[in-house]
């Protein structure tokens, strides 16, 4: 085929790929209005335009400032982290089944806040999510180590996984026993654990915002490699691939961004997992497409998830991570029914 | 190995798990004995001897009515749970499955989680049947449906031992999530109450829940061990077994229903107790060196761990208790890792 013919049809889908990105946009848009405007008080549209640029301290403008923008903002960056690091998990295991709670960084999180608990006295939310993001920094790595360890040439999914439960276990075994001597520290745990992106305030989100651009610059810069890694170790290094240094980059953006994420919003389950899957058949196995796509997909299913989980059983709320639990249990079932299972 | 063959019914022996079988009872004695000598009165040995057999003893309230029951119910549960694993992964032909993967485990804790916040605060106060049958009960009721929902959804003409296992999973993260939304509706008093039982505690076990656990395992044991034939045959791949003319999803089908059995009655008594069911098939295996999971080592291999971890739970933090199942955990993530160790060779 010569070039010619070549050209317009890689223009072609140049196009597509950006019109489906801004489709993905407006969606995230849509799911940011709704997230604003609906909840046990709605807040009519014009009221929330209001809000956001001529605040007079009216009821509605205290609501949309003071929760729903912090609640909308803190979804859309958890949802963009780890959509981001489901895909970019997926990527290196080549296990579509991956999903960024495999890695300890839930277990790690909830384990660090209670200790911090007892052991320091910590009382407050900041003080828990500092806590709870160094405590999914450091199982993870632990994780990720010992499949090091484990496997002769970088993790394998099954090592991987292996770690991931035998560390979750350990943690999840030290925290049950802080929770039982605790009454305080079981209390922040329980709601910790259902998942949720309720009642954390601006200063939560500007806390975790550092952490998650900066996981989401590694996740791009790793997304070449990525892709060249995709056809198998030997081509990528016959490619003058450094996969050592593709990998620990990889690692080093999911740790950064599930952290951030489950630090601040506790255990959001299948997040990571559903996501990829339903940004691939828009973007193709290009990382460099996949990565955007899936961070979007991640904002816009986390929204409307949460704002869900706000109308379903008046007047109280379902915490967004049952919501999620329960829309992607069925997605995953279908996953593993539909094709020949993956071996863990 | 021998053969032992008493008219047509024919059964193979191994040495090593006969001897393996014999040492782990000596050790469960031996524990049993300890467990009934330490706690908050100390005995001596003929002291727990007069208080088990002589109604007058002083010690015969402590030995009948605390101690004796509490450690035949870890025993008993630890065997439960190691034989329903060992069956278990047997099926899935995967050393990570269990009856938590089955949806058991998990199915029993929202059921009880769900109970004792509904029952609220009322519940500390109704004590009673509610206590003595209601949550064991529910758990039972709960550990059913979940094994259900799980086998139902892993169902596509016939079943896949890996298919099993991921759906497996991905029902326990439902269940989770569900269970600690449950813990965020209830008072903090339930929920401490309620992690109490999620996390597998022997604490206050009684004859009421000795009796159902021996009585299930006096009537599955028997039968699974019947069922050894087919647990042989269907180690190999599907289209083998098939060829060996065994029917498959039948046998298949009532092996996983007797582990089911073994697990639910196992947690209806105890909790879910971590990681017995899915190490102790694991070691009984290392130490018996047989192809699968041996069936009465893994349960007697059960029966030790759960007994020993119970030892260290009541007198650890003394006077603080620690549910059993916590102590499980943080000796069976380490034995993971060991796992994972040993693959790289």
């Amino acid at each position: 085929m010569s070039a010619t013919a070549v050209a317009p049809r890689l223009h072609g889908l140049r196009h597509r790929r950006v019109t489906v990105l801004l489709a993905l946009l407006a969606c995230v848009a849509v799911a940011i209005v709704l997230s604003v405007t609906i909840g046990s008080k709605s807040v009519p549209l014009a009221d929330a335009w209001h809000a956001l640029t001529s605040p007079t301290g009216t009821e509605n403008d205290l609501v949309i400032r003071s929760l729903r923008l912090p609640r909308t903002a803190l979804g859309v960056l958890a949802g963009i982290a780890l959509g981001v690091a489901g895909a970019l998990m997926q990527g290196h295991t080549r296990n579509p089944l991956a999903d960024p709670g495999l890695l300890g960084v839930t277990q790690g999180a909830a384990f660090a806040m209670v200790a911090s608990i007892i052991l320091l006295g910590a009382s407050s939310l900041l003080a828990y999510i500092w806590y709870g993001l160094a405590g999914a920094l450091v199982a993870s790595v632990a994780v990720f180590a010992l499949g090091m360890v484990g496997g002769r040439s970088g993790p394998t999914p099954v090592t991987l996984a292996l770690a991931g439960t035998a560390v979750s276990a350990l943690l999840y075994a030290l925290t049950s026993t802080i929770v039982l001597l605790d009454e305080q520290a079981m209390d922040v745990f329980r709601f910790w654990q259902a998942g949720s992106i309720a009642s954390r305030g601006a200063d939560v989100v500007w806390q975790v915002l550092p952490f998650v651009l900066a996981g989401l610059v590694l996740a791009l810069v790793n997304a070449p490699g990525l892709n060249a890694l995709s056809l198998g170790e030997d081509v990528a290094r016959s490619l003058g691939q450094n996969i050592a240094r593709t990998r620990t980059i990889g690692v080093a953006a999911v740790t950064l961004l599930s952290g951030a994420a489950v630090a601040a919003c506790g255990s959001l389950a299948f997040v990571g997992l559903i996501v990829p899957h339903l940004a691939r058949p828009l973007s193709g196995n290009d990382h460099r497409w996949l990565l955007p796509y899936s961070g979007l997909v991640g904002a816009g299913l986390l929204l409307i998830a949460d704002v869900i989980g706000r109308v379903v059983a008046p007047p109280g709320e379902l915490e967004v991570g049952v919501v999620l639990a329960l829309l992607g249990a069925p997605f995953f079932v279908a996953l593993v029914r539909r094709r020949k299972p993956v071996r863990l | 190995m021998t053969t032992l063959r008493m008219s047509a019914v024919s059964w193979r022996v191994r040495p090593r798990g006969v001897t393996l079988t014999v040492a782990g009872l000596a050790l469960l004695v031996l524990l049993m004995a300890l467990n009934m000598r330490i706690g908050e009165i100390e005995l001596t040995l003929p002291e727990v001897l007069s208080g088990t057999f002589d109604a007058d003893a002083a010690a015969h309230f402590v030995i009948m009515e605390l101690r004796l029951p509490r450690a035949l119910t870890g025993a008993l549960v630890g065997a439960a749970l190691a034989l329903s694993g060992a069956i278990i992964q047997s099926i899935a032909r995967n050393p990570l499955a269990s009856p938590e993967i089955l949806g058991v485990t998990t199915g029993a804790s929202v059921t009880v989680v769900a109970g004792l916040v509904a029952a609220g605060t009322a519940y500390g106060t109704a004590g009673g049947l509610l206590a003595t049958l209601g949550i064991p009960l529910l758990a039972l009721l709960g550990g059913l449906a979940g094994a259900a929902i799980v086998y139902g959804l892993a169902w596509r003409r016939g079943l896949d031992g890996y298919r099993l296992v991921l759906v497996g999973i991905g029902v326990a993260a439902v269940f989770t999530n569900v269970k600690f939304w449950l813990l965020t509706i209830g008072d903090v008093n339930d929920t401490a109450r309620a992690m109490v039982w999620i996390s597998g505690s022997l604490n206050g076990r009684g004859w009421e829940h000795v009796t159902p656990t021996a009585l299930a395992l006096a009537v599955l044991v028997p039968l699974t061990l019947l069922g050894t034939r087919s647990l042989d045959a269907l180690r190999f791949g599907d289209d083998t077994v098939t060829g060996l003319g065994i029917r498959l999803n039948l046998s298949r089908a009532l092996l996983i229903l007797a582990a089911v059995l073994l697990a639910a009655v196992a947690v209806a008594s105890a909790g879910p107790v971590a990681f017995v069911a899915l190490a102790s098939p694991q070691i009984a295996l290392r130490l018996v060196r047989s192809g699968r999971p041996p069936l009465l080592s893994s349960a007697v291999v059960g029966a030790v761990l759960t007994t020993a971890a119970d030892l260290i739970a009541r007198t650890a933090f003394s006077p603080i208790e620690l549910p059993v199942g916590i102590v499980t955990a943080v000796l069976g993530a380490p034995y993971l890792i060991h796992l994972i160790w040993r693959s790289r060779k």
